[in-house]
């Protein structure tokens, strides 16, 4: 027993001295621990212009198996590869903040020299990415944010309160105004979705204009297709006069439409979604009319360069830096000040998919 | 005399609980929510279930003979995500072929578990639950960060779809078939045997090792044809399908009587036992129970039915003793 007590915490101690060690020499860079000694002296610690060829950045995912997720990937490495730098892809293994932790911890210890992280959980990562801030590790979130403590700025695909409001006029328009219409969500904890809806209900109580359509309930299909189907089916046997669905999520919303083309029913669906799996689902007289969402590549992109002026020292996270992000649509970004009390960077407005365009954006995410 | 004795047999058979479990949910749902008993309805409740349904015939038998196999949802996701990408990437597109390949998939999948467990002498929980993260990892491995859905699954997704017949027709062959070989064959008949006392079965010359592998390859064949099913249902092939299933089907297997250790369970118990969970999973969200307690309450009324069973099995044998008595 004593034994294994001394081994335990000799592992400890081994781990400590190495994460604290990559931790140090990791200021300028690289995950060849050689390399960094010598030029340790001469590189001088955090905020200091480094040669972004000579560093690496690593990107963390919701979870793997997920072409949005991998697509987002897809934009952060082909940003940073194009800049001759070195980029590193880590999955958890589940869509969890335990499994990020995991993933998180490992980067740390390389000694990347950033990590941009779409966030499981919201307060969950804390410590470790503080850990990793402590360790001179420049720390940036994208998609899905942690909260203000945990990193230096938050890469947004679109203003929460413009998602409510965009997503309230397309509820607005396709209904005409008036009736029944229901939300079908990921899980009851996912960060963003909770934060859409929410936005979605003060638009709906802020203006008169909204006072006859009825939100009738918000039920939550898991982000699966079996849970999200069988949710869909009771929707429209306990709401008859439903007249829309709207589903912020891109599995929800694909099964939902797949059930109301089933039933040939009525009711129509909107909300966020990918063009490559709604295509056989948009159209005039088919489920759903149009339906929106960003370019998840482009929002990788963003990340990228917005992980690359971190760590050149362009930018340090503060509202009202700005950097140039390569020939990127709304190129010079500025970092601004988030409800959260961070800061974040908007990617743009949320694009809407229709008819005339589905088939173009269909191929390429 | 004869009808009397007849009814006697029913009321008393463990199945008839189940029965009346059935109906009770069937009544309160029905008040709570008039729609729950309407024709679609009913309908759509075998379709959302077949996989389930379809499954828990495999895993009766493997419970049968005392094992367990939790790497079945994984063995459905990885045939369902092969099929997935041959459709997607146009590989292959005739319906029928694609599901005797994901069966053919299943089939060997059981058959490595059926071999590490008797030739191997490995528990059938470990040996399962290594397989159960080899197939997982390999669906994500094919599926190289693609679903295939919408667009892809066009035309293959007929055959499952809402109102297609064929989701029904194979959860009735299924059970038919299981009721057959289980009741009246020397194979369906050995798995009890083998289930109730191997060393017994082994003395009396059954290969007791030639009867678990058939009995994996059973479970490992249904779950292929499963994953096959659940694209064609679901439109939808993403390598995290169907996560955690094998719970629902060991679920549905245990709601129904079939013991945990083995050699007993009837196929007509299995089915009222996935029935039952269906009807819950069912109801929970037309009744008015707010989505995320569902669970919850899924877990207590599952508990409450299984303390039931037990309590009627324990009542009948202690019936039947006393009968020897006299």
């Amino acid at each position: 027993m004593k034994k294994r007590i001394v081994a335990l915490l000799m592992c400890t101690a081994m781990v400590t001295s190495m994460v604290v060690g990559c931790g140090s020499g990791n200021s300028d860079s690289s995950s060849d621990a050689s390399s960094s000694d010598d030029s340790a002296a001469t590189t001088e610690d955090s905020g200091e212009a480094k040669d972004i060829a000579d560093c690496t950045f690593a990107i963390v995912p919701k979870s793997a198996g997920n072409p949005f997720n991998e697509a987002e990937a897809k934009g952060f490495q082909e940003a940073i590869e194009a800049a001759g730098a070195e980029c590193i892809v880590s999955y958890p293994e589940q869509a969890t903040a335990d499994a990020q932790i995991t993933v998180l911890q490992s980067l740390i210890s390389q000694g990347v020299d950033s990590i941009s992280v779409a966030a499981n959980d919201e307060n969950a990562l804390q410590a470790t990415l503080q850990q990793a801030m402590d360790a001179g590790i420049k720390v940036s979130c994208f998609d899905s944010k942690t909260n203000a403590d945990s990193r230096q700025v938050f890469v947004n695909q679109a203003d929460t309160e413009l998602i409510g409001q965009t997503l309230m006029d397309a509820v607005y328009d396709i209904t005409g105004g008036e009736g029944q219409w229901a939300i079908l969500s990921a899980t009851s904890q996912a960060a963003n979705q909770n934060a859409w809806i929410e936005a979605m209900q003060n638009v709906m109580e802020g203006d008169e204009k909204y006072a006859n359509l009825e939100l009738v309930d918000i039920v939550y299909g898991d982000d699966e297709p079996q849970p999200s189907t069988e949710q869909t089916q009771a929707l429209l046997q306990n709401y008859p006069d439903l007249k829309l669905i709207c589903a912020p999520t891109t599995v929800g919303i694909n099964a939902a439409a797949k059930v109301l083309q089933d039933q040939k029913s009525d009711v129509k669906i909107t909300g966020l979604g990918m063009p490559s799996e709604m295509e056989a689902y948009v159209g005039e007289d088919n489920v759903c009319p149009y339906f929106y969402l960003w370019n998840p590549i482009d929002l990788g992109e963003l990340a990228a360069y917005t992980a690359m002026a971190l760590v050149s020292g362009d930018i340090t996270g503060a509202a009202g830096d700005t950097f140039d992000a390569g020939d990127m649509e709304n190129s010079p970004y500025t970092v601004v000040d988030a409800s959260d009390g961070g800061t974040e960077i908007i990617l743009g407005e949320p694009f809407e998919f229709n008819p005339d365009n589905i088939a173009e954006w269909a191929d390429v995410f | 005399m004869k009808q009397k004795s007849v009814l006697k047999q029913i009321t008393k058979s463990r199945e008839f609980s189940l029965v009346i479990v059935l109906i009770v949910l069937c009544i309160v749902a029905t008040i709570l929510n008039p729609s729950f008993i309407s024709p679609t309805n009913i309908a759509q409740i075998f379709r959302n279930n077949a996989l389930t349904m379809v499954m828990s015939v495999g895993m009766l038998c493997v419970l049968l003979t005392g094992g367990i196999d939790i790497s079945v949802a994984s063995i459905l996701a990885f045939s369902g995500m092969i099929v997935g990408m041959l459709l997607k990437y146009k590989v292959l597109e005739n319906t029928f072929l694609l599901f005797v390949l994901g069966c053919v998939i299943g089939i060997v999948c059981g058959l490595l578990n059926g071999l590490i467990i008797s030739k191997g002498n490995v528990a059938p929980i470990i040996s399962t639950m290594g397989f159960m993260y080899i197939w997982r990892g390999l669906a994500y491995v094919i599926s190289n960060n693609q679903w295939a859905s919408g667009a892809d699954v066009v035309g293959y997704s007929d055959f499952g779809a809402d109102g297609a017949a064929g989701p029904y027709i194979i959860i009735a062959v299924v059970f038919i078939a299981g009721f057959i070989v289980l009741k009246w064959t020397k194979a369906g008949r050995k798995i009890y045997a083998v289930g109730s006392n191997a060393e017994a079965a082994r003395v009396s010359g059954i290969n007791v090792d030639a009867v678990l592998i058939y009995t994996y390859v059973i479970m490992g064949f249904l779950s292929g044809l499963c994953g096959a099913l659940s694209v064609s249902i679901y439109a939808s092939a993403q390598p995290n399908m169907q996560y955690g299933l094998e719970m629902d089907i060991i679920a549905s297997c245990v709601i129904g009587g079939v013991s945990m250790s083995g050699g007993r369970g009837s196929v007509v118990g299995t089915f009222l036992g996935a029935l039952i969970l269906a009807l819950i999973t069912r109801a929970l969200p037309l009744v008015g129970i707010d989505a995320i307690a569902q669970n919850m309450v899924k877990g207590i009324l599952i508990l409450a039915v299984v303390v039931l069973n037990v309590v009627t099995q324990r009542m009948m044998d202690r019936a039947n003793l006393e009968r020897r008595e006299m």
